[in-house]
């Protein structure tokens, strides 16, 4: 099972976090400045894969963006680095051609497909097609209720 | 009913929104602390309310709050009570606050003891949506309680009618197991159905769970193997068999016959993962990656098995005309460790491959030789089980090697003598058809040697060798055997008989046998000049008469013959067939060792030098016994390599810092070790191109005006003039507007007054006690051919629309002999973008704002645009007033700010002419506005 996602840029600003497990605040500030300094120390031609405390890391950069997960011992790296870049593809899809800058502009929407991807720290969906007609579906909703709320 | 409603909404007006909350946080720098706890209070009365609309608002409010580090567990009853509500986008917002809450515990206490109804009513909610955030909302805080009071919901849920819904109550249950194990006994049965649910995803989330739980008691599954070795054998998603494969890993050990069923289909896994082997290969891996493929060679069981990773090695190692060997001695050590594989049917294969380097690689056949005369003289172990060995076959090759490349022989008494011992007899025919064959060359290689020497008895003894052995093949049953065998015998005897007479016969011998095989270039036929005076083109014969053809072909009678119709499809059945020929005749060629297959880089050597010197061979002088004990030959070709490269590299390193010293201590980089030295790779110019721009990087020259300026056609032959709305800083309210007046006219100008027509949202400022349409007198007096500027304060009030005010300036024109009364018309146009004011904002900043929430999106789509990505941003900046926050390729985020404190920002992308702007703004309609400008702005140019 996932731990928890992280995606911060090369500069160490934190872009999105989703946390699997319940983890005090201070805990999660901690471990993020922690493993940020790890990761973002590594050289490009590193391996993907590193232990860290009781955790695997697998991260991986794609332009400016560190997208970084903590999977438990057992889990399969390779896999993660797949779910890693099939959240990328999402993104990408949703975006089209997705940069950093979008997942700051509409991080809402980065968090929603996240969700619609994984929960609870394992894979919902593998099919980019249901996980964006979920989102699609939902983004429908929202402009309904848009609409209802400037009636008001 | 209703009217409450309406009376909650015009309350709603008078309250706090996000926004003033956070405009009143920083007007407040003082005394933050006390305004804040105010503003707790009134979210406090807010929340009390009964409208779902105010709550919301109080919400949202806390959500910030919280962000600003504040306590807001109390109203944690509140939050779930609002994300019980119908309204999605508070139920979003609700959970992302939900998911930063510190004290999720203390939420779901309450949500248990109070408000339980309302999620579980959201679970069962007609809309598949509400139903599913409210379950994406729950798996962050189960809790023990709620697990146990939800689970028998939720399962109810895991047979929703929508995959979508199963799928996310699936997932969730392994929450509720870990949280309240006994669920899981009633549960399993149902979670057991979904792994073959007919939607994959809902499938791949069982698969998920169930495998998660196998993991921690393996044994409680092995019920269910059955059911994931169908999956396995019949799912084509990779994710799931993952997964399953795993699940197997953890349940073998507890059945053991599961592992033979296992093989085959795991079998078929792997011949994926070596297909993709293939593609991976490159010069620097290569050896790294057959190392590890031979380990596998060696622990494989079932041949089959290890057949396939034996041809795969070969396909690997030969592809693209070995385009990725770089030491073929190696290869050459790792097709003889190959031969030592029991049981194999690819000695074919093999052998094939060994003749082609053999002959291709000229530098290569001195190891070559050596190799293949030690297997010539090991050959009894490859035949141990003769007829159904196909192993043997490399001994063809072998002989053949040895035989036709024989001078580069160390000892080829002791090959010859190998080669016809009786043992050889029971190898198929063909092999021992070239074994008698290769015989006499290696036969007539050393009578040239013993004849060289003074020793003439030698020679004699070798011809009585090959009289003693032969009579065995010549009673060969195979035809070929045994006609090479009588004939070379005949020729020993003559030859003998000259030796006793002491005549040297071993130049003539050796004649036998002259002349090189070179291997021949496909395109070597084209390269051959045409002879003076042949004309390929001429007919040899008369060509048959006409009237023959035409019985073939029968002409088109009533419809025109359309050439055009008919051609492309010949070609293209042509290209087919092309294409298929060519295909076989690679295949040919490849199996052809005489052929030299074109390499793409230069076909031009072919012309000159028939070798394939240009190959790259590296030449190690060291002489490799056949076998290193305890060490495979090829993995001390993998370590010289290794050795090689790093020289190479410490080479090239000493050059790299030669050249630093040269340029007089300049090179400030540090030298970063091997890793590093080799990564001189694009990453580097992509840090360039990715490079941050400083914030407000682009030109936002006030001074320039407009050249677009639409009201530039109010220039009438009195006066000039040109005017700029400017909003000002110190006051929400007012905008100031700079006009400048010119004289255009030969004539002095004075009285100059200035007056607009107010409108009910934009007034001029007048002085005190003036009527409201008084005019404003101008203060200065213009000269003819000058110009002068003069600034208004206009009081808005709105500014989330544009305006447009008539005006009138009236002035007296004075000639030498008289005064004259003008007047002239203008219209003042109040755009949306002059209300913003150009303001910087740190990323940082930027992104707070935005997870703020509270502001709302729109967006714009522009075609056609063919400016350069940092054109196109300067114009935003420019005349609207917008800073770039960050840059990325070409994305960027832009901010601007209203008079009145509305945050607009813009997100700019821009991909084949197509520029997408997303924008937010707490005021969609000054959003929609000034994205209407912008949109305006790009259709003039």
């Amino acid at each position: 099972m996932m731990r928890f996602m992280l995606l911060f840029s090369r500069q160490g600003k934190l872009r999105l976090q989703k946390w699997y497990t319940a983890t005090a605040e201070r805990d999660k500030k901690k471990m993020v400045r922690e493993l940020m300094q790890v990761v973002l120390a590594r050289k490009p031609k590193m391996c993907s894969f590193l232990e860290w405390r009781d955790l695997k890391i697998v991260y991986k950069r794609y332009a400016s963006l560190y997208f970084c997960c903590a999977v438990e011992e057992q889990d399969n790296e390779l896999i993660t680095l797949e779910v890693i870049h099939r959240f990328v593809e999402l993104l990408d899809k949703y975006f089209g051609s997705v940069c950093e800058l979008d997942i700051i502009f509409n991080f809402e929407k980065a968090y929603f497909i996240l969700d619609e991807f994984l929960m609870g720290g394992e894979i919902q969906d593998t099919s980019k097609k249901s996980v964006l007609k979920a989102i699609e579906q939902a983004d429908l909703l929202q402009e309904v209720c848009d609409v209802h709320l400037g009636l008001l | 009913m209703a009217l409450k409603i309406v009376k909650g909404s015009i309350d709603r007006m008078f309250d706090k929104n996000l926004q003033d909350l956070v405009r009143g946080i920083r007007n407040h720098k003082e005394d933050e602390a006390k305004y804040i706890s105010t503003c707790i209070d009134e979210i406090k009365q807010e929340l009390k309310q009964d409208n779902i609309a105010v709550k919301a608002n109080a919400v949202c409010k806390l959500t910030y709050l919280q962000m600003l580090g504040y306590d807001v567990s109390w109203a944690a009853f509140n939050i779930v009570e609002v994300m019980s509500s119908s309204k999605f986008t508070y139920k979003v917002s609700c959970s992302q606050l939900q998911l930063q809450s510190v004290d999720a515990v203390l939420i779901t206490t309450i949500i248990n003891s109070v408000s339980l109804p309302l999620v579980t009513q959201d679970l069962s909610s007609p809309n598949q949506y509400d139903t599913g955030v409210a379950l994406t909302g729950l798996s962050c805080f189960v809790t023990p309680d709620l697990a146990r009071d939800l689970a028998s919901d939720i399962m109810t849920l895991m047979s929703h009618t929508k995959p979508y819904i199963r799928k996310k109550a699936v997932l969730i249950m392994y929450k509720v197991f870990l949280k309240y194990p006994e669920s899981l006994r009633p549960a399993f049965p149902r979670l057991k159905e979904k792994l073959e649910d007919p939607d994959p995803g809902v499938q791949s989330a069982a698969v998920n769970v169930i495998c998660e739980l196998a993991r921690r008691n393996p044994k409680n599954y092995l019920s269910l193997a059955p059911l994931f070795f169908k999956l396995m054998t019949s799912s084509t998603n990779n994710w799931v068999l993952i997964k399953i494969i795993k699940l197997f890993g953890a349940l073998t050990p507890l059945e053991p016959r599961l592992g033979k069923k296992l093989i085959e289909p795991l079998t078929n896994l792997i011949h994926r993962a070596l297909d993709l082997l293939y593609g991976m290969v490159s010069k620097k891996n290569l050896m790294e990656i057959v190392k590890k493929l031979m380990l596998h060679v060696d622990k494989a069981e079932g041949t089959t098995y290890r057949d396939e990773l034996l041809t795969k090695i070969i396909d690997i190692c030969s592809q693209s005309n070995y385009q990725y060997i770089t030491n073929f001695e190696w290869y050459i050590s790792i097709l003889v460790e190959l031969t030592r594989l029991e049981g194999t049917r690819h000695g074919h294969l093999i052998a094939s491959q060994m003749l082609d380097v053999a002959i291709r690689v000229k530098a290569i056949r001195v190891f070559a030789v050596a190799q293949m005369a030690t297997l010539l003289d090991n050959g009894h172990l490859l035949t141990g089980n003769m007829q159904r060995n196909g192993i043997c076959e490399v001994l063809y090759a072998a002989a053949w090697i040895c035989g036709e490349f024989s001078e580069h022989l160390e000892d080829p008494m002791q090959t010859l003598e190998a080669m016809l011992r009786p043992k050889v007899a029971t190898l198929p025919g063909h092999i021992q058809a070239v074994y008698v064959q290769n015989a006499a060359k290696l036969f007539a290689t050393v009578l040239r040697k013993q004849e060289g020497t003074t020793d003439s008895l030698a020679a004699q003894e070798t011809s009585q060798l090959l009289i003693d052995r032969l009579p065995l093949f010549v009673q060969s049953a195979n035809l070929e055997v045994q006609e090479r065998a009588s004939c070379i015998l005949q020729l020993v005897k003559y030859i003998q008989k000259l030796q006793q007479k002491e005549v040297e016969v071993a130049e003539e011998v050796t004649a036998l046998f002259a002349g090189e095989l070179n291997p021949v270039a496909p395109k070597a036929q084209k390269k051959v000049p045409v002879p003076d005076g042949l004309d390929l083109d001429a007919w040899i014969n008369e060509p048959p008469s006409e009237s023959e053809s035409e019985d073939e072909k029968p002409k088109a009678i009533f419809t025109k013959e359309e050439p055009k119709h008919t051609r492309p499809r010949h070609t293209e059945v042509d290209e087919k067939e092309l294409a298929r020929r060519r295909e076989a005749r690679k295949q040919e060629q490849a199996n052809n060792p005489f052929y030299i297959k074109t390499s793409p880089s230069s076909q031009k050597v072919y012309q000159d030098q028939p070798g394939v010197e240009h190959i790259p061979v590296v030449q190690i002088d060291l002489s490799v016994p056949l076998k290193v004990p305890g060490m495979p030959m090829s993995d001390q070709y993998l370590k010289l390599e290794e050795e090689r490269r790093q020289k190479e590299r410490s080479e090239r390193k000493k050059k790299e810092k030669k050249k630093k010293r040269e340029k007089h201590g300049r090179g400030r980089r540090a030298d970063s070790g091997p890793e590093s030295e080799e990564d001189i790779t694009p990453a580097h110019h992509v840090d360039i191109v990715t490079e941050e721009m400083p914030e407000n990087a682009l030109p936002s020259d006030d001074d320039d005006k407009d050249p677009n300026d639409p009201h530039k056609a109010l220039d009438i032959d009195l006066d000039k003039y040109v005017y700029d709305v400017q909003g000002n800083l110190q006051d929400g309210s007012q905008v100031v507007v700079s006009v400048i007046f010119e004289n255009k006219t030969d004539h002095f100008l004075k009285s100059m007054e200035f007056n607009v027509l107010d409108s009910l949202n934009s007034k001029l400022q007048r002085p005190e006690g003036s009527s409201p349409h008084d005019g404003l007198a101008v203060p200065f007096q213009l000269p003819p051919g000058v110009s002068n500027e003069a600034r208004f304060v206009f009081s808005v009030q709105s500014i989330v629309m544009p305006q447009k005010l008539k005006g009138t300036l009236t002035f007296i024109v004075k000639t030498e002999d008289a005064s004259t009364h003008e007047k002239l018309d203008f219209k003042l146009h109040f755009t949306c973008t002059s209300y913003l004011i150009t303001t910087p904002c740190y990323s940082d900043a930027y992104a707070k704002l935005l997870e703020s929430g509270e502001l709302k999106s729109s967006s714009l789509k522009l075609e056609g645009v063919i400016m350069p990505f940092h054109h196109l941003l300067a114009r935003i900046c420019f005349h609207h007033h917008f800073s770039v926050v960050e840059r990325i390729d070409s994305c960027a985020s832009m901010y601007s700010r209203s008079i009145q404190g509305h945050h607009v920002c813009l997100l700019v992308k821009t991909s084949n002419q197509t520029v997408s702007i997303d924008a937010k703004c707490d005021e969609p309609s000054l959003l929609g506005n000034v994205l209407d400008e912008i949109k305006h702005t790009f259709s003039q140019c």
